[in-house]
């Protein structure tokens, strides 16, 4: 029978969570690198056990880590992360311009053929690429040095690149967010980039409506049609049909549509989930109930899923990559908490089960189907 | 050989246990023992001084003879006692929890 393996990444080490396709039983193993922050952790589709980890600590900087068996065990590639020529400025929380400085990696993206190819997106915010294993990082400058670059801002977690989405079927076709500039898109293979933020509005900013300066938190995607592309903003669930030329609003009746996550169905592309949460000061579930919503529809109308999930006295958040499906049937959905938990669905979220409840902060979370 | 003391967490890094010794051409310097470190264990490039800037991260110093050597200019040469191997050169994470 098929499996699933978990991999997260808490504040103080990573963590590995694997069962087979019933996804009753668990085997947590873990905290590998403890002490030290797992950012994010990812396999590669082309080669499911190599797994790449971004490793940080405000002490010693980063570490990018490698498995090639599957989590068990690890060796240190490469950790340098250099801008490619001169960084210029973007602005400062008060608008000041401030130079552009490495901080650390916040997601790294494998390529979905080859094994020996990963992308980084890095706070400040830009995209490294990899095409030896992760032993030399180079960056993909053309997003950085976009002639709007002087303009982008930090959200409250950093200037950070966090979410890169690859298209199955538009080889050279990326997609990038960063708070809080926007999302952005290439078409060769990211040379160079255009903002793909029309029809967002943005009350923080000036121009609501302006090209770049929103707050985007997370971007997703089918695989079956990346053409749909499905944002949680800071404010705002959104929805693109045009690979981001335009978005229109699909918060419908959503209690709140402020939240980190969003994700989509393995096998229903209309099918889509977010975390509410109370508000951007707030960041904890309204009412101090964990619901997952679920939409069946592509946004608009949804559901509140609670079976399973506290719906008592709960005040923790769940970050922006902190949620995940697999790919098996019916669809697994987990996502992790800071309050250290990580909850699994093993049916598209009818039905919810602490896999875990008392490790670190989660920050992130990603589920790999094993064949 | 120069004995060098790292905290726990780059130890770990390292993979080895207690005191590191490296050797170190004359003259004995902070940033000739950061190379020859950095030589002997790559996967340390980066956790001690920026990559780019060469610069020591904020929240580690360098300790030698009850003395903080974070200040001085990394090519000053350090105390006898640590060029003869008496004394440790000491790397040390600020105490600050988290």
């Amino acid at each position: 029978m098929s499996g699933v393996r978990v991999l997260v990444g808490t504040r103080k080490g990573a963590f590995i969570l694997t069962a087979d396709g019933k996804r009753e039983r668990w085997d947590v193993s873990g905290p590998h690198f403890g002490g030290w922050e797992i950012f994010h952790m990812k396999a590669s589709p082309a080669e499911p056990n190599r797994i790449f980890a971004a490793q940080s600590s405000g002490w010693f900087g980063q570490i990018m880590q490698r498995s090639s068996d599957g989590g068990k065990t690890w060796e240190t590639v490469g950790n340098k992360f250099a801008y490619d020529g001169p960084t210029g400025t973007h602005q400062w929380y008060d608008g000041t311009p401030h130079p552009w400085e490495f901080a650390k990696v916040w997601h790294v993206e494998p390529s979905l053929e080859d094994p020996d190819t990963v992308y980084a997106g890095i706070e400040d915010a830009a995209l490294f690429k990899s095409t030896d294993g992760g032993q030399t990082w180079h960056e993909l400058a053309g997003l950085r040095t976009h002639s709007t670059g002087s303009l982008w801002q930090p959200g409250a977690g950093g200037m950070c690149l966090h979410t890169i989405l690859l298209d199955p079927s538009k080889p050279g076709r990326i997609f990038v967010a960063i708070s809080s500039a926007g999302a952005f898109r290439s078409d060769d293979g990211g040379k160079s980039w255009r903002p793909i933020n029309k029809g967002l509005k943005s009350e923080g900013i000036p121009d609501p409506t302006a090209e770049v300066g929103h707050c985007v938190h997370r971007i997703a995607m089918h695989r079956s049609r990346p053409g749909t592309l499905f944002m949680q903003k800071h404010w705002d669930v959104m929805r693109s049909d045009d690979a981001g030329d335009t978005w229109h609003e699909v918060s419908g009746n959503l209690p709140s549509d402020f939240g980190f996550p969003i994700d989509v169905h393995a096998h229903e592309p209309e099918t889509i989930y977010v975390v509410p949460i109370k508000s951007d000061s707030e960041h904890y579930p309204p009412d101090g109930r964990l619901r997952v919503y679920r939409s069946r529809t592509g946004g608009t109308e949804w559901e509140a899923l609670t079976n399973g999930l506290p719906q008592r006295h709960c005040y923790t958040n769940v970050l922006r990559d902190a949620m995940a499906v697999d790919a098996l049937d019916p669809c697994g959905v987990y996502f992790g908490t800071t309050g250290g938990q990580v909850f699994c669905s093993p049916n598209g979220g009818d039905r919810w089960v602490p896999i875990v409840e008392h490790l670190p902060s989660v920050v992130a979370v990603e589920a790999q189907t094993l064949p | 050989m120069i004995r060098v003391i790292l905290p726990a967490h780059l130890r770990t890094l390292a993979r080895v246990n207690g005191e590191v010794k490296v050797a170190v051409a004359w003259p004995v310097t902070t940033r000739a023992i950061l190379d020859a470190l950095e030589d002997a264990y790559p996967m340390l490039q980066g956790t001690i001084r920026d990559h780019v800037t060469r610069q020591r991260r904020p929240f580690l110093r360098f300790f030698a003879c009850e003395q903080d050597l974070s200040h001085d200019a990394p090519d000053t040469p350090l105390p006898d006692a640590v060029v003869s191997g008496a004394e440790p050169f000491m790397v040390v994470g600020a105490m600050a929890g988290g």
